[in-house]
């Protein structure tokens, strides 16, 4: 370990237990990689450069290869998320079914704009490319769970229901 | 025949896998090749031949991949198939499987359906209990089983190099054929990728036999296709039409009338504006992608074609200059256009461009991006230029 003893070097022992228990659900193969990105990425929110490094480290790949695969994923992210991610789409149909009104929606009931995370560390804002919801727009993911038929009452009562605890 | 549709329509579980532990994996393919039934994902390359190919290649072990990394925009057929009838899905997996002899297959599903990981995963696990997939499937000496693999956000994976790319754990950027997957795949073995629908298909061939497929839809394009239809109509969702259904009737149909455009085959199919109204869609008339997006009276053109070319510039992958460059250079003529900056010179040049993107791009993602930007504008010239 690079850090040894004291606070950090738990850290790094609890950061590395994580990872190699991970990596042991799959294989040290290269095809695992994807898979192993993915469960990392959900776990912690996102990659950081110590989880990169230590990935690297356990499965025997060079950190620029790991990282060439992971910048090129919209999904995998370098930078700390939200608990939240709201990934509302911004392609043609729900353009067209007035994807607008819910940008302005979202961004007035979370009070931060689109690419932002809330302090609290609660809501991250981004756009995605069509989900697959096109019949019935405008769509939003959650994290995993998917919204649709956005109106500014249901932006706020999904808010609220997060803020509650209900979701 | 009476039976309407044929992936959503009614269907006995396991049937067509009874049935296919009868046939030699060589009958199951030549079944598939005489339905004439080709890949619903868009390309449209004959399924038995893909398989046949797979078949042919020496080395023993074969993979067989279900694509469903549905990103086109305006496309939701295979959401819909995957959710509502994943069986029939996971049956012609199974079948793919026999006839090319493999033992293990894939379902690659986009980080965007992440919520249907669990159903499926439920439902194969109920397949599992009933005999119809894992070890000696139906007591045959037949085994194969099915892991889903799980895409983090590319557009461009759909595309099959750039999807076994990424299932081999690199960066999801298609290259240079040959080889074709079918002979260096995923693990550099044989594979065969098929989408979602042309899979829920195969089970109709097994139980009614390839005549039935055929005596739908056209002579070129046979049997029925799903498509996503969304926009300004009445009533969007997923219709299974026969080939060579015309974009008249279709409108019809949804409650679309009044549409003074239809995109046809998502953002890199082709736009048709109300003259041509008349023709059908199918592998020889109009790209049948499947997403069918229609466009009222009121849209602005230039603002839809805006849409579709951000979403290029944002999904190609950036290995090849002409889609990497091309389509941001097609975006920003697009937004010369909506300020009235781009002159008549510069627009001949930037059509000359998509002619060179659609010759020298690597994949089909650089040689379709175009087709929005030329078919739109060739269609809604006054209303896009003159402004």
């Amino acid at each position: 370990m690079f850090l040894a003893g004291g606070f950090m070097g738990q850290i790094c022992d609890t950061l590395s237990n994580d990872i190699s228990e991970i990596i042991a659900n799959y294989g040290k193969g290269r095809e695992f990689l994807l898979p192993i990105l993915n469960d990392v990425n959900i776990k912690f929110g996102h990659i950081s450069e110590h989880t990169l490094i230590e990935i690297s480290r356990q499965i025997d790949i060079p950190i620029g290869e790991i990282h060439g695969v992971m910048s090129f994923y919209s999904y995998l992210n370098h930078e700390k998320q939200g608990k939240y991610v709201i990934r509302l789409c911004k392609t043609i149909s729900c353009d067209m079914a007035n994807k607008d009104l819910i940008v302005k929606s979202l961004e007035r009931e979370l009070g931060i704009k689109f690419g932002e995370t809330t302090l609290d560390g609660m809501f991250s804002l981004t756009y995605t490319n069509c989900i697959g919801m096109c019949d019935r727009g405008p769509a939003m993911l959650i994290n995993d769970d998917v919204y649709h038929s956005l109106t500014p009452e249901k932006i706020y009562e999904i808010v609220n229901d997060i803020k509650g605890g209900k979701i | 025949m009476s039976i309407k549709e044929i992936v959503l329509g009614p269907y006995i579980q396991g049937s067509a896998i009874k049935k296919m532990i009868k046939m030699t994996p060589n009958d199951v393919i030549d079944e598939v090749k005489s339905s004439k039934i080709k890949g619903r994902g868009g390309a449209g390359f004959p399924t038995g031949l893909k398989w046949q190919f797979a078949t042919s290649e020496k080395e023993p072990i074969k993979y067989i991949v279900c694509n469903a990394d549905e990103g086109e925009p305006g496309t939701f057929k295979d959401r819909l198939i995957l959710s509502e009838y994943p069986k029939r899905v996971i049956e012609g997996i199974i079948i793919a499987g026999y006839a090319i002899k493999a033992k293990e297959g894939f379902i690659y599903l986009r980080a965007e359906y992440r919520y249907l990981k669990k159903p499926l995963e439920d439902i194969m696990q109920e397949m599992r209990d009933d005999n119809l997939l894992g070890e000696n499937i139906l007591d045959s000496d037949f085994s194969f089983d099915i892991t889903i693999r799980m895409g983090a956000g590319a557009y461009v994976c759909g595309e099959e190099f750039a999807l076994i790319e990424s299932m081999n754990g690199y960066r999801g950027e298609p290259h240079n054929k040959p080889p074709f997957p079918t002979q260096s795949g995923y693990l550099r073995k044989p594979t065969v990728v098929n989408n979602v629908e042309t899979l829920a298909k195969i089970p109709f061939v097994m139980t009614m036999g390839a005549e039935a497929i055929k005596y739908r839809g056209t002579f070129e394009s046979t049997g029925t296709k799903l498509f996503s239809i969304s926009g300004d109509i009445e009533k969007p969702g997923v219709y299974e039409f026969d080939m060579g259904i015309t974009v008249n009737d279709l409108l019809k149909i949804v409650g679309g009338e009044d549409a003074k455009a239809v995109q046809v085959g998502g953002a890199s199919g082709i736009n048709v504006a109300k003259k041509d109204f008349d023709k059908p869609i199918s592998y020889e008339g109009l790209p049948p992608g499947g997403s069918i997006i229609v466009f009222g009276k009121d849209r602005d053109m230039l603002k839809v074609l805006k849409n579709f070319m951000e979403f290029f510039a944002e999904e190609s992958c950036g290995q090849c200059t002409p889609c990497r460059d091309g389509n941001y250079r097609l975006l920003e003529g697009v937004k010369m256009m909506e300020k009235g900056e781009c002159s008549v010179r510069y627009f001949k040049e930037l059509e000359l461009l998509c002619e060179v993107m659609k010759d020298s791009s690597k994949c089909g993602l650089g040689q379709t991006s175009p087709n929005p930007f030329i078919t739109i504008i060739k269609n809604f010239r006054s209303e896009i230029l003159y402004r």
